[in-house]
């Protein structure tokens, strides 16, 4: 049975005399022990929909079951999550260790069985020389992982995290993804992790869920999402650099648009798509090459080893076999 | 090194408008009072004797001093904790987003616009003993609002003087906390909530904490107010009812036409001097013990 349930969840913001459809129609079931990440970009309804899990908003349609019970109503409390907030929302006027206790001190836990859990979830993250600290007194990363270690203090069901490493820089970043993960396989929680960085979803999640304009677009493990886009949308937020999306007509049939991933865009002489080369990237282990076909940007992910053009040469392409997606250019969904 | 030479002349000219305000207004007076606090003067006011320091021990210890320090402290007594409730619990009920509560806020922060003659005058036509508002609709629970009168009856004057005070009071504290609680991240009450946190521990565990700097403010400003409390004095009850004197504050004593040393400069100056050093002392114990508890920033 699946830990969360979203069963077609909408929620509607009145925005002056207009009415702004954050989430639409979204149904998503979320197993148990399932790292869930919730992708899209900014203003896809996303983060709403993570806090009409956590309660902070309740859906304008549907119903948000945790567990086999419908909690609609149930206040943020009672629903057995923990949430890690963009900011981490620690105490800045608390210590470490009372920032960590403050959920059990909510509950009613004696002070020293407290102290003892605080212990325990500061020793999970490597915070146990911080606890008499003031959050003021610590790092980006550092004040990160107090929040989750606030969070796993109560030994929650679900995790709900909001972008909690936006905040980071780039090192530290990569070196949290991985301690997350790690996380993730110690402790017996659903994760649900809303991120608009692809590469976040693609490292970390179990599974992704991709969202545009409130609209689920594909739910799917990182390689399925990747190797099998469902909608053009798709196609092109995830992959970087993104893939080449060819007007209707520009390959194949008037009614279809073809999809190219970068690395399957070869140059071969004589092939049907023909382009200028506009700029050449050198990134030490690939290269990226940029040109111009009738307009339509293009981009070829190459070997650096490999014969390279120059900028203003005019070069023909071909896709590799069997890796062309099609897109219906109307409603934007994948044709097989 | 040079440079800095060079803008010395410019700077000397930025400053000096300030400076000459300052050393006019504040400086030269600040002196003046200490040195005419010295003068012991006979009961004319004409004759006067440099008493030197120990005058201003004559002066604290007189009894006329005395009450007047009791008045004054009693006053801030009921003015601040009091004003200090009704200020936060205002702008705690004001900071929903709620249709229409712009035009609570502006109601709650009008009395910043005030001048203390209006307040006063206002406060003075409500307590009338016989036309007014709260004699009329009161008086049968409460006696003493028909007969004397709030405002002449030794036992009540000055809770009537603290009334008017704490109101026109209320607007200032209102408008600073409700800047403060404006400034309290959303996120921290959002995550306080979902960790199960009610509405009495968010406000104690989150509000309360992240306001605190603007309390302290707060409560200097409004005890340094209640200390110089002068014109409620005047325009209410002129220091009175008499002869208790219920109402003759430090400043009523010091400025107020009817007070028993109106005529004698040196005394006048050394109390002036006195209330002074009582404010910077109050101040400074506020900052000394509550800014330990105060946390600021992040």
């Amino acid at each position: 049975m699946a830990q969360v349930r979203l069963d077609h969840i909408s929620k509607t913001f009145a925005s002056g005399d207009e009415a702004v459809h954050a989430v639409d129609d979204v149904t998503l079931e979320i197993e148990h022990h399932e790292f869930m990440i919730l992708l899209g970009p900014s203003g896809c309804g996303k983060s709403t929909l993570l806090r009409m899990v956590a309660g902070l908003e309740d859906p304008t349609a549907g119903d948000v079951y945790i567990g086999d019970r419908r909690v609609n109503d149930v206040a943020p409390k009672e629903r057995d999550i923990a949430m890690v907030f963009q900011s981490y929302a620690l105490y800045p006027h608390k210590t470490v260790a009372a920032n960590i206790e403050f959920p059990l001190k909510v509950r009613g836990v004696s002070k020293s069985e407290r102290a003892a859990e605080a212990v325990r979830a500061a020793e999970v993250l490597g915070l146990e020389h911080h606890l008499k600290r003031k959050p003021g007194q610590l790092s980006g990363g550092q004040r990160q992982r107090v929040a989750l270690a606030r969070a796993i203090v109560r030994n929650p069901a679900v995790f709900l995290m909001d972008e909690p490493l936006s905040n980071l820089d780039a090192k530290l970043r990569g070196d949290t993804r991985a301690e997350l993960v790690d996380l993730h396989r110690r402790i017996d929680s659903t994760f649900i992790y809303v991120t608009h960085d692809q590469v976040e979803a693609m490292t970390m999640g179990s599974r992704v869920a991709v969202l545009n304009e409130g609209k689920l677009q594909q739910v799917g493990t990182p390689q399925e999402v990747y190797d099998r886009p469902a909608t053009a949308f798709v196609a092109q937020f995830i992959g970087t650099p993104p893939m080449n999306l060819l007007p209707a007509g520009m390959w194949g049939s008037e009614t279809v648009q073809v999809g190219i991933r970068p690395e399957h865009l070869r140059l071969v002489p004589g092939g049907p798509l023909h382009a200028v080369v506009r700029q050449v990237e050198h990134l030490g282990h690939e290269v990226l090459l940029f040109a111009d076909a009738n307009g339509t940007r293009l981009v070829s992910r190459l070997d650096p080893t490999s014969f390279l053009p120059e900028v203003g040469d005019p070069v023909a392409f071909d896709a590799e076999p069997g890796r062309l997606h099609r897109f219906d250019p109307e409603s934007g969904e994948r044709i097989e | 090194m040079k440079r800095r030479l060079r803008d010395v002349p410019w700077a000397v000219v930025m400053l000096l408008p300030s400076v000459v305000l300052i050393a006019v207004w504040t400086v030269y007076p600040l002196v003046k009072a200490v040195q005419n606090g010295h003068l012991r003067c006979d009961v004319t006011g004409t004759k006067c004797v440099d008493a030197g320091w120990g005058r201003y021990w004559d002066v604290f210890i007189s009894a006329e001093f005395q009450h007047s320090l009791g008045v004054s402290l009693k006053l801030m007594a009921l003015t601040v904790p009091a004003g200090l409730v009704l200020g936060v619990g205002l702008a705690v009920l004001a900071d929903k987003h709620l249709r229409g509560i712009g035009v609570f806020r502006t109601i709650f922060s009008s009395t910043v616009a005030t001048s203390v003659a209006v307040a006063s005058l206002v406060w003075f036509v409500l307590l009338q003993p016989q036309i007014g508002v709260f004699a009329d609709l009161f008086s049968g629970w409460f006696p003493v609002l028909k007969n004397p009168g709030l405002l002449n009856d030794p036992g009540t004057a000055l809770l009537a003087v603290a009334f008017s005070s704490i109101w026109a009071n209320l607007g200032f504290t209102f408008i600073i906390v409700t800047a403060a609680l404006q400034s309290v991240p959303r996120d921290l009450y959002e995550s306080a909530y979902v960790d199960g946190a009610g509405n009495v521990r968010r406000f104690t565990n989150v509000t309360l904490p992240m306001i605190a700097p603007t309390l302290l403010f707060v409560t200097v400003v409004l005890t340094t107010r209640a200390l110089q409390t002068y014109g409620e004095i005047a325009l209410l009850t002129s220091g009175g009812p008499n002869p208790e004197k219920s109402t003759t504050t430090i400043p009523y004593l010091i400025y107020g036409r009817n007070s028993i040393i109106s005529g004698d400069l040196g005394t006048k100056s050394a109390a002036a001097v006195l209330l002074f050093v009582l404010s910077l002392a109050l101040a400074l114990v506020q900052f000394r013990g509550l800014d330990k508890r105060v946390h600021y920033g992040r």
